[in-house]
């Protein structure tokens, strides 16, 4: 399992400020949902596909992957509109849906993770009056990207060593024969994970401001 | 150069020569004693520490950067006192973990190597030049933008090391960094630390790894039991062994 991650390559949509292409995101955002009309919605669509596959040069492969993921939801969506409103609200909901996972996916694909964490960062720093550490907000992101690929190949580990031995992955007794060893596996991961931290100085950092303990002299 | 530097007094204080003493060490989880009666001065450039499961190795380890601090008795490394400066202890002594699944926290390559750089306050620009250098010197230069989790095992050790190096402490401690690994990728995780400037620190059960040593501690049930040249000591603990 692999997230939808950076994809490097030198264009000048990859050269755009983190900040700015979120922003960009929400424009399309607004517009799409403000003005529901199929030609809009079209354009947009055509927009996000000319900037990720023309500009920025992605793989196509890696966008039909977003949609994929999306495709059962959307034909969902589809059906439910043809029958009970008609044709073109259905095409128009289904577009710009499209386009905006589309687009969240240009995003995601031209932007290092450190760079939206940046951002993340920079919108939480008001958060700081209530004691809030910006920079944690963005450790603990960047890592929930980085352990969930992890624990997905630890899972699917575990379903093999139980069919391995004839067990079944599936039902309920499936889940909890999965779930139990994977939270064990958690907890034991998440100890060490946190030496790591700790060993790489994650506490270097000083707490907030009239908060730090006083150094001790010798 | 550092900002945001938290207790530059125990930095300044460091005297790099006196390497790592253990005073009347004795650790215990709860009422469980796991070490017990060290009394070591850690000087040598190259010191492997081995042992059974379960006789502490890891314990042992972990206290010469302050990520366990003793029950009883003082840990110092180059002077300063695990438990009151631990900060300028860790950033003396780095730490490699067996796997390096559990010590890469960031999604990708680069980002993770800059990682504890970060942490130190190093400025961006420095954190880019020292993050490249490190990723050429263990052959992770074409992966730096890649995510971490499609790496190989061997890869993914070296970026722990990398992670761990690009800090530039003065001494590495490695808690059985090839036990996860084939023979190949062990063998190359020998030959890094083998290049290592720095002193070193190896727990492992990879015998080999000690050859050129130049002292193993062996332990048992929590005691040094024996502190040798690596042939006598290895000889030793494989005597040990077969007792059991
Ligand atoms: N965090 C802990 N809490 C409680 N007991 C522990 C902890 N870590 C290790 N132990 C116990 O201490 C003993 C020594 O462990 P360890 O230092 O990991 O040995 P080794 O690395 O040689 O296998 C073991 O019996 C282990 O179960
Ligand atoms: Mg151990």
């Amino acid at each position: 399992m692999t997230l939808a991650l950076y994809v490097p390559r030198q264009s000048a949509v990859h050269r755009v400020p983190a900040g700015g292409k979120l922003l960009a995101l929400a424009v399309l955002a607004v517009v799409l949902f403000a003005v529901p009309t199929l030609p809009v919605a079209a354009a947009g669509l055509l927009g996000v596909l000319l900037v990720g596959l023309g500009a920025a040069r992605l793989p196509a492969a890696s966008l039909a992957r977003q949609a994929r993921t999306v495709r059962w939801w959307l034909a969902g969506l589809f059906v439910f509109h043809a029958l009970f409103s008609d044709l073109p609200t259905a095409a128009v909901t289904v577009l710009r849906l499209l386009a905006l996972v589309l687009a969240a996916a240009v995003v995601t694909a031209t932007t290092r993770v450190t760079e939206m964490v940046a951002v993340i960062e920079w919108l939480c720093a008001p958060l700081r009056v209530f004691g809030v550490r910006p920079a944690r907000i963005g450790l603990v992101i960047a890592m929930a990207l980085r352990f969930i690929p992890v624990l997905a190949e630890r899972a699917d580990r575990i379903r093999e060593a139980q069919a391995a031995r004839g067990g079944s992955a599936r039902g309920l007794r499936g889940v909890r024969t999965t779930v139990t060893p994977l939270l064990v596996q958690l907890l034991q991961m998440a100890h060490t994970i946190s030496e790591a931290l700790d060993a790489r100085g994650a506490d270097d950092e000083p707490p907030a401001r009239g908060r730090r303990s006083p150094v001790t002299a010798a | 150069m550092r900002f945001r530097r938290s207790d530059p007094e125990p930095e300044a204080r460091a005297d790099p020569t006196r390497g790592i003493e253990l005073r009347g060490v004795s650790h215990r989880y709860g009422d469980r004693p796991v070490l017990a009666d060290l009394d070591l001065h850690l000087t040598e450039p190259r010191i492997g520490i081995v042992g059974a499961n379960g006789s502490g190795k890891s314990t042992f380890a972990r206290l010469l950067n302050g990520l366990v601090v003793p029950t009883d008795g003082h840990v110092l490394v180059d002077g300063l006192d695990t438990r009151t400066s631990v900060r300028a202890v860790r950033r003396r002594v780095g730490f490699v973990f067996q796997d390096p699944d559990a010590q890469i926290v960031h999604p990708t390559v680069a980002e993770d190597a800059a990682y504890g750089l970060e942490n130190q306050g190093v400025p961006a620009p420095e954190r880019a030049e020292r993050v490249t250098e490190v990723l050429a010197r263990y052959g992770l230069d074409g992966h730096a933008d890649h995510p971490a989790h499609l790496l190989s095992g061997g890869q993914k050790q070296l970026l722990a090391i990398a992670g761990v190096l690009v800090m530039r402490p003065a001494r590495v401690v490695f808690d059985e960094p090839t036990t996860l690994l084939d023979l190949i990728n062990a063998r190359r995780i020998a030959r890094v630390i083998d290049e290592l400037e720095q002193q070193v620190v190896v727990v492992t059960h990879q015998l080999d790894l000690l050859e050129h040593f130049d002292r193993v501690l062996v332990i048992d049930g929590g005691r040094v039991v024996e502190d040798a040249a690596p042939r006598p000591a290895i000889a030793a603990y494989r005597a040990l062994m077969e007792g059991r």
